[in-house]
C-alpha cells in the first residue's frame, strides 16, 4: 500500500512542476509589456519600469521562473496590485464562501444523482428512464447563469423567498443566501453525473455475476441492492473526481449572479482590473486542489478494492 | 438514408438546421437592424411591433437572437474544429508511433486535464485580451487534449489490427497508413465526442460573452444579450430570456445529433 502510495506521489511530481510551468507562463500570453498593460497609455515610464521591477520582469525567464518557484515552495504566489495584499492571503479570505457554497451543492447533488442514476439503470429504455435522459440534455444545455437569472427573478423578486444577492450572517443566514445558487450549480451538475453513474451501473448490471445471480433464480431486486450497488460504488466515488472539476467552472459564473463574496469573484475582479499575479495564483490553486481532490478519490478507491492499480 | 437514422438524429439535426438557415438568411428574416437604436421604445414587452420585446436601448430582441446565431454557430464551429484538428493529428501520431514524442505529449495531457476547463479557458483569454478569436485560440491551445486522448486510445487497438499490419507488410509509408487506415477507422467517437463539445464550447463562449471576455458590444451574441438584461430582470424578463432560450435550444440540436450518432455508430452505453 505505501509502495503503491509512494508510486503515485512520484507520478504527481512532474504534473505538479508542468501546473506550475503554465501558471508561471500565463503571464507571457499579454499582448506586449505587462506592466504596461496594468498601468494603462497614459503612464509614465518611470511608473511602468518601477512595477516591471517589482514584478522582476527585468530578469531572463529562467531566472524569473527560478524566483517563481522559490516563492511557490514557499507558499508564496506573488503580491495583487490591486489590493496590495498577498495573493495566498486573499485566497485564504475568499476560499470560506466558495467551500461553502461547493459543499452544499454536493450535499444537494449526490443523493439526487444516486437516486435519478439508479432509476435510469433499472428502467433502461423504458418511459423514466427517456423522461431522466430528456431532462439532462435540457440541464446540460442551459447557460448556468441564465438558469441563475431566471430563478432570481421568479424566487427572488418575484415570489420574495429568497435574498437577491450576497453571503448572509450566520449558519443559517448562509444556507438561505447560498440556496438558489446552490441549486443553480446543481441542475448544471446533475445530468453528467447521472450519465456516468448510469453508464456505470449498466456495465455492472451485464457482468458475469449478475448474469450467474439470475441464473440462480435470485430476484432481479435482490441482485440490485446485494450486488450491482456494492461494486458500483467504486464508479460513484471516481463520480467526486468529474463532479469536482464541473463544480469549480459551476460556482465561478453563478458567484458572480448572486454577488457571492467568493473565489469566482475575486476571479472576476482580478480579470477586469487586469490584476495578473491574483489569475495566476487563482488558476494554480483550483489547478492544485483538482490534483489533490483525484489523488484522494484514487487512494481511497484503492482502499475499498485492492486490485487497483494507483 | 434519413430513413434510416435515429430518431434524436433526424430531429437534432433538424433543429440545427433550422438555426443554419436563421443564421445564414437572417437579414431577410428579420424585421430590423440589429444595431438600430430607438430611444423612444426602450425596454418594450413582446407583442404587437417587436415579437420578443425590445431591450434597453431600443433594440429588436428577435432580430438580435436571430443574428446572434451567426457569432455563436461560428464560434461553435471554430471552437470545436481548431482543437479537433490539432488533438487528432497529435493524438494519431502518438498513439502510432509512441516513443518519446507519445510520452511528452501525453505529459502535456496530464498536465493541461489537471486544469478545470473553464478556468485555464478564462485565465487564457484575460492575458491575451477579450474577444472571439482569443477564446479559440484558449481553446485550440486547452481543449485538444480531449480529442488526442480519446484518438490515442483507439489508435494504440487499431495499430496492432492485421488490415495494418498488412498495409505495412505490403511497404505502405507510414502517413497513408495513418490517413487510409487508422484515420478511418478511429474517427467515429471523436464526431460523437465533438457535438457534445460544441454544446460545450458554445455554452462557454457564451459565458465568456456574459462577463465580459467574449464578443464586444454592440455585436449580438446570446451571451451577451443576457448581460445586457441581466439589470433589468426585474422590470423586463424578456430581454435575457429569449437569447437563453435560443442558446438552450441550439445546444439540444446538438446533444440529440450526438445521442443519435452514438446509438447509429453504436459507440457508449446507449
Amino acid at each position: 500500500m505505501f509502495l503503491k502510495v509512494g508510486k503515485r506521489l512520484g507520478h504527481i511530481l512532474p504534473v505538479l512542476l508542468g501546473i506550475s510551468i503554465v501558471s508561471f507562463g500565463l503571464i507571457q500570453l499579454t499582448p506586449g509589456d505587462p506592466a504596461r498593460m496594468i498601468l494603462g497609455n497614459k503612464a509614465s515610464v518611470e511608473a511602468v519600469e518601477a512595477v516591471r521591477e517589482r514584478m522582476g520582469l527585468n530578469e531572463p525567464v529562467l531566472q524569473q521562473y527560478g524566483n517563481y518557484m522559490l516563492n511557490l515552495v514557499q507558499g508564496d504566489l506573488g503580491e495583487s496590485l490591486r489590493y496590495q495584499q498577498p495573493v495566498s492571503e486573499l485566497i485564504m479570505q475568499f476560499l470560506p464562501v466558495t467551500g461553502f457554497l461547493a459543499l452544499y451543492v454536493i450535499v444537494l447533488t449526490v443523493p439526487l444523482t444516486i437516486l435519478l442514476g439508479i432509476l435510469a439503470a433499472r428502467n433502461r429504455g423504458r418511459w423514466i428512464d427517456q423522461l431522466i435522459r430528456m431532462t439532462s440534455v435540457l440541464g446540460m444545455t442551459m447557460p448556468v447563469f441564465w438558469l441563475a437569472m431566471l430563478m432570481l427573478r421568479i424566487f427572488s423578486v418575484e415570489l420574495g423567498w429568497f435574498p437577491v444577492s450576497g453571503f448572509g450572517t450566520g449558519f443559517v443566514g448562509h444556507l438561505h443566501h447560498l440556496f438558489l445558487p446552490a441549486v443553480s450549480v446543481s441542475i448544471y451538475l446533475i445530468p453528467v453525473l447521472v450519465r456516468n453513474l448510469r453508464a456505470a451501473l449498466l456495465e455492472e448490471m451485464n457482468a458475469d455475476y449478475v448474469v450467474a445471480s439470475r441464473s440462480k433464480g435470485l430476484p432481479e431486486g435482490y441482485i440490485f441492492r446485494r450486488h450491482i450497488l456494492k461494486n458500483a460504488s467504486l464508479p460513484t466515488l471516481n463520480l467526486f473526481g468529474v463532479l469536482i472539476t464541473w463544480l469549480i467552472g459551476g460556482t465561478v459564473i453563478v458567484e458572480l449572479v448572486y454577488a457571492i463574496p467568493g473565489l469566482g469573484t475575486l476571479m472576476f475582479n482580478a480579470i477586469l482590473g487586469r490584476d495578473y499575479s491574483v489569475i495566476q495564483g487563482l488558476t494554480l490553486f483550483y489547478a492544485f486542489s483538482t490534483v489533490i481532490i483525484t489523488l484522494v478519490t484514487d487512494m481511497l478507491s484503492a482502499l475499498i478494492d485492492p486490485r487497483i492499480e494507483l | 438514408m434519413i430513413a434510416r437514422w435515429p430518431k434524436s438524429l433526424r430531429f437534432g439535426a433538424g433543429i440545427v438546421l433550422l438555426w443554419l438557415i436563421a443564421a445564414v438568411l437572417a437579414p431577410w428574416l428579420t424585421p430590423a437592424d440589429p444595431y438600430a437604436i430607438d430611444l423612444d421604445n426602450t425596454l418594450r414587452p413582446p407583442g404587437g411591433d417587436w415579437l420578443m420585446g425590445t431591450d434597453h436601448v431600443g433594440r429588436d430582441v428577435f432580430t438580435r437572437v436571430v443574428f446572434a446565431a451567426r457569432i455563436d454557430i461560428w464560434m461553435g464551429v471554430m471552437g470545436v474544429l481548431a482543437p479537433l484538428l490539432i488533438g487528432v493529428t497529435i493524438g494519431l501520431f502518438a498513439g502510432y508511433f509512441g516513443g518519446l514524442f507519445d510520452s511528452v505529449m501525453m505529459r502535456i495531457v496530464d498536465i493541461t486535464l489537471a486544469f478545470p476547463f473553464l478556468i485555464l479557458v478564462l485565465a487564457i483569454v484575460a492575458m491575451l485580451g477579450p474577444g472571439i478569436t482569443n477564446f479559440i485560440i484558449a481553446l485550440a491551445l486547452v481543449a485538444w487534449v480531449s480529442y488526442a486522448r480519446l484518438i490515442r486510445a483507439d489508435v494504440m487497438v487499431v495499430k496492432n489490427a492485421e488490415y495494418v499490419q498488412a498495409a505495412r507488410t505490403l511497404g505502405f509509408s507510414s502517413p497513408l497508413i495513418i490517413f487510409k487506415h487508422v484515420l478511418p477507422n478511429t474517427i467515429s467517437p471523436i464526431i460523437v465526442y465533438a457535438m457534445t463539445d460544441m454544446v460545450l464550447v458554445v455554452l462557454a463562449g457564451a459565458s465568456l460573452g456574459f462577463i465580459g471576455l467574449g464578443v464586444q458590444p454592440p455585436t449580438a451574441e446570446w451571451g451577451a444579450m443576457i448581460a445586457d438584461g441581466q439589470a433589468y430582470i426585474t422590470e423586463a424578463w424578456w430581454v435575457s430570456f429569449f437569447p437563453g432560450l435560443a442558446a438552450v435550444s441550439f445546444g439540444i440540436g446538438l446533444s440529440l445529433i450526438g445521442d443519435g450518432l452514438a446509438r447509429m455508430l453504436r459507440i457508449g452505453d446507449t
